[in-house]
This record gives structure tokens, sequence and C-alpha cells, in this order.
């Protein structure tokens, strides 16, 4: 599944593949991000870090088109939109609506099957192979909110594996995840910037992204810093991060 | 009395009782996959609200052209979409909540339509009108049944993934490019559209029984979706044959003994039913506790 169309890209340019330009995002015409300037370059690996309320998962989201930005631009060709998968909180979902995990992980496969195509052999196959991969296999035939938390976001890594997607953006991944699990799923993601895709994930664990992710951007309601890691978590761009929301609120 | 004479004979004696028995099963068949879809996405108060809120419609369309039934369900159709229409924009535009802007409207739409009806009808439309005349069902009244349940169980099986993916997570299928809130809002046309048909068999008041008490009721015996469907139609004609039975043996009013044989179903499987009933929740408790 995730390796099929991995040989296809396998040429990373530095051609980017999400423009902003003073970008701002918010609900009800009110920015809760804003002057968002630069770039995620093709198979490029980068962490949004940032205190509570700076805007991280509303700047995905918008991102990902559920809103139009407020202000300024942003860039995706066609194509890539329709290549683009996102990953989000898991509050985000009614986990007592009655579905199987199989089931929900199969929606994955949304934009290939559609509202009415019948899922096939092909698809079932790529389902069952994606919970194989995040070890939930045995989970299949049960309800979501049967699971833990953990095993939630396995699942949601599955459906995420079944999409396909060439950029994938992840909200707060790793959130009420054992360690454990955060480590295998951390794996995971490695692996897919390995074969080409591009990942964009909303991290809390400063240490995990500094250990794994090549570039950050770092925000507090506005961009305070976007480069390489090493050069945005700075002493002083963190403690300026957390100034400004605390100006703010 | 035999029990085959109890059950079956009213229905083979009596035309009325047939046309009954085939109506309310017309109306529980559309209503179970809305009635499921209602309780899994916490909107059983908004079945009940549209249901009063398509009362002046039904009621203008009355008072233009009389017992017309195209009229009527025109102007319920009109009256129940224009009320979720407003409720929808006034729970966006300010602070209220939309069941709060619901209930404000559908009030408002239940005192104007029963001022409507009895302008010029009778108070014996006025009762036809809010409680059915399931025993007294006309030729096209029972197709119009008939049909809306048809066309709402093959619309039902179009949208099914779509209504499933947006109740599990909207944001998911709105970024995967899927039409989750066309899907919603064609999913409260056929609310309505089984409102104004149901209510020619149960009236307006009870429509929604037949709608929301199988529905709530199946939950705690089937988990999956499909199940729940599929037993929330059996409740409901069930419930339907049940009530028109002890209407005809004890001469009670029809509609409200069937949405109370709808209830008792809910009630026996609050206590019993295996998916979070009342009764195994203890028996688990007690077993944990004896161990």
């Amino acid at each position: 599944m995730l390796n099929a169309e991995a040989a296809v890209d396998t040429k990373v340019s530095s051609h980017p593949v999400i423009g902003l330009r003073e970008a701002a995002f918010g609900w009800r015409g009110r920015a809760a991000v804003q002057a968002v300037s630069g770039h995620f370059d093709r198979g490029s690996m980068t962490a949004i870090a940032g205190p509570n309320g700076a805007g991280k998962s509303t700047l995905v989201k918008g991102i990902v088109g559920l809103m139009r930005p407020l202000a300024g631009s942003l860039d995706i060709d066609a194509q890539d939109r329709h290549r683009l998968a996102w990953l989000p909180q898991v509050a985000e979902i009614d986990r007592s609506f009655p579905i199987t995990v199989l089931d929900m992980v199969a929606m994955g496969a949304w934009r290939r099957v559609g509202a009415w195509r019948g899922f096939g052999h092909t698809e079932t196959q790529r389902a069952w192979q994606a919970l194989e991969t995040v070890g939930l296999t045995d989970e299949a035939g049960r309800m979501v909110g049967a699971l833990s938390g953990g095993q939630m976001q396995r699942a949601l890594f599955a459906r995420l594996m079944l999409q396909d997607a060439q950029v994938l953006l992840l909200d707060e991944p790793f959130a009420a995840v054992d360690s454990h699990t955060a480590e295998v799923l951390m794996q995971l993601l490695c692996e897919w910037n390995r074969q080409g895709r591009t990942v964009v994930a909303v991290l809390h664990d400063l240490a995990m992204v500094r250990a794994h992710f090549s570039q950050t951007l770092l925000l507090a309601g506005r961009q305070i810093a976007w480069g390489p890691t090493a050069e945005v978590l700075t002493a002083r761009n963190l403690a300026a991060a957390h100034g400004v929301l605390r100006e703010w609120l | 009395m035999t029990l085959l004479d109890w059950t079956v004979a009213p229905f083979v004696d009596y035309a009325f009782m047939r046309r009954a028995l085939a109506g309310t099963s017309a109306a529980a068949l559309g209503a179970a996959p809305l009635g499921v879809f209602l309780v899994l996405r916490r909107m059983s108060l908004m079945g009940d609200a549209m249901s009063h809120a398509i009362l002046p419609g039904v009621a203008a369309g009355f008072l233009l052209s009389g017992l017309s039934l195209w009229a009527m369900l025109l102007g319920g159709l009109i009256t129940g979409l224009l009320v979720a229409v407003l409720a929808g924009v006034v729970a966006r535009l300010t602070p209220l909540r939309e069941d709060a802007s619901f209930a404000a409207f559908y009030l408002i739409s239940l005192g104007l339509g029963v001022l409507l009806v009895s302008m010029r009808g009778s108070n014996m439309d006025l009762l036809h009108v809010l409680f059915g005349t399931v025993l007294g069902l006309d030729d096209a009244s029972l197709l119009l049944v008939t049909s809306v349940a048809s066309v709402t169980l093959m619309a039902m099986a179009l949208l099914y993934r779509l209504l499933v993916a947006e109740c599990l997570d909207a944001g998911f299928l709105r970024a995967c490019g899927g039409r989750g809130t066309l899907a919603h809002m064609a999913f409260l046309v056929l609310v309505v559209v089984n409102l104004v048909a149901g209510f020619q068999v149960m009236g307006t008041l009870m429509v929604v029984g037949m709608m929301m008490l199988p529905a709530a009721a199946a939950r705690f015996w089937q988990p999956t979706v499909a199940g729940q469907i599929v037993l929330s139609a059996i409740f409901g004609i069930v419930s339907g044959f049940s009530g028109l039975l002890f209407s005809y043996h004890y001469n009670l009013p029809a509609s409200p003994a069937i949405i109370l044989a709808a209830g008792l179903a809910y009630l026996v499987s609050v206590a019993c039913g295996p998916q979070g009933g009342l009764l195994h929740g203890l028996m688990a408790h007690g077993r944990t506790r004896f161990r």
C-alpha cells in the first residue's frame, strides 16, 4: 500500500509542496493564528510546536482545507491537495459511534472508493495489511469505543496508511498514547518520510521533535520561528512563544 | 376466543384494520433508519421539534385547499425546512445554542399551526391533525406513506456510507472531499418528508414516537448500525400490530396505543437489553464483586 507509490516518488526535490504567505486562520472571523509565512518542502519532516492555544491545530485544519485563510494566502496545487491526508486529534472523533475498527480504518480508502463504489477485495486486503502494520489485527472486529487511547491512535494511523497520501498532516498523534506506542508510531512516520512523503506533525514533546524532525515551526498565535529545528527551538524563541501567549491571555 | 382469533381475526375481518397495519408498517420501515441516525447523532429532540414545525405548513395547506394531501405535504415540507434553516442561522449568528433556538421556533410553529387549524376547521379536524387517522386511511394516504417509505429506504441506502462517515468523523470526511454537509441536508429533508407523510397515519404529535422509540430501543440490543436499523423496523412494525390490536379489543384510540406499545418495547429494552441495559449492568457489577 504505502510502498506502492513510493517508487514513483523517489526524487525528493526542494520544490515546496505547501506555501503560506502572511496567512491567518481562525473561526468566525477571529484569527487563532496569523502572520505565518514559509513553506513545507516536498519530502521534508516538520514539527509544529508551541504552547496551548498557539493555533497549531487551527493552522493544520486550514492547510487541510477545512477553512479558508482569513488573510494572506495558502498555496497547494490541486494535485497535491488530493494527495494530502490529515490525522485529526482523537477528541474530534465520536468514539461512541457503533463501528468496528476495520470499518473505521477502511474509511481511509474514501478518495478511491467514495460514497457509492463497492469496497472490493483489494481495498479489504489493504485495510487488513494496515491493521497488521500497526499491530491491531486482533482488534479488527471490535467496536472503536472499546479501544484504549493507544489502540485508537494506532487505528487512526492505519486509516492514514490506507489513504496512501504524499503529504501527511498529523494533529497531536502521540497525545494519550503510552511511550511504547509513541515510539512504534514515530518509527512509522520516519519510514514514510524515508519513502519521500512530506510529514507535518503537531507535537508537544520537544525531545521527540529534536530527535526526529529536521524542521520546526514554532507558533504562539503567530509565527515565532520557522526553520531547522536546532535554530528554532532555542531558549530565547521558546521564552518568546510563552511570553506572547501570556500577553494575549 | 383463541389467541389466533384475538391476533388475526380483526385484520381478516376488517379492511380498515388491514389498511391501518399496512400504513403503520410502512411508516415504521421508513422511520427506522432515520430514527437510528437521529439517535446516533444526538438529535433525538430535533425530530420532535421538526414534527411540530411542520404543523403550520400542514394547516396552511389545509386552509388553502381543504383536505388535499399534496397541499398539506408541500406546506409541511416548507415550514419544516424553514424552521430547520432558521434555527441553524440563529445558532450560528447569536450565542443561543441550536437546541434552544430549535425549541423556540417549533413552539412558535406549534402555536401558529393550532391557530391556523382552528381558524377554519372544526375541533375534529384539529384532533385528526394532532393524533392522526390511522383507522381511516384512504387510498391516497396509504399510497403516500408507502411511497415515502420506499423512497426513504432507497435514499438511505445511497447515503448510508456518507452518513456513517459524517457521524464518526465529519472533519475527516470533509478533508477527503466527501459531501458530508450535503448528506446531512438530504437526511434532514428525509426526516421532514417522513414526518409529514407519517402525520397522516399517526398525527403530528405521535409520529415522532414511531421514529424515536423503536430506534432508541434497538440500540440496547444491537451493537452495529445496520443491526439497529433492522431491529428498529421490526420493533416499529410489531408496535403497530400490537397497538392496533389493543385499540381494537379495548376500544382505545389507535395512535396512542401504538406509541405506548413502542414505549413498552423501549422500557423493556432499557431494563433487559444486552447492550448497556440496566439489568445487564447490574449483573455484570454483581459478578465482578463476587470475585
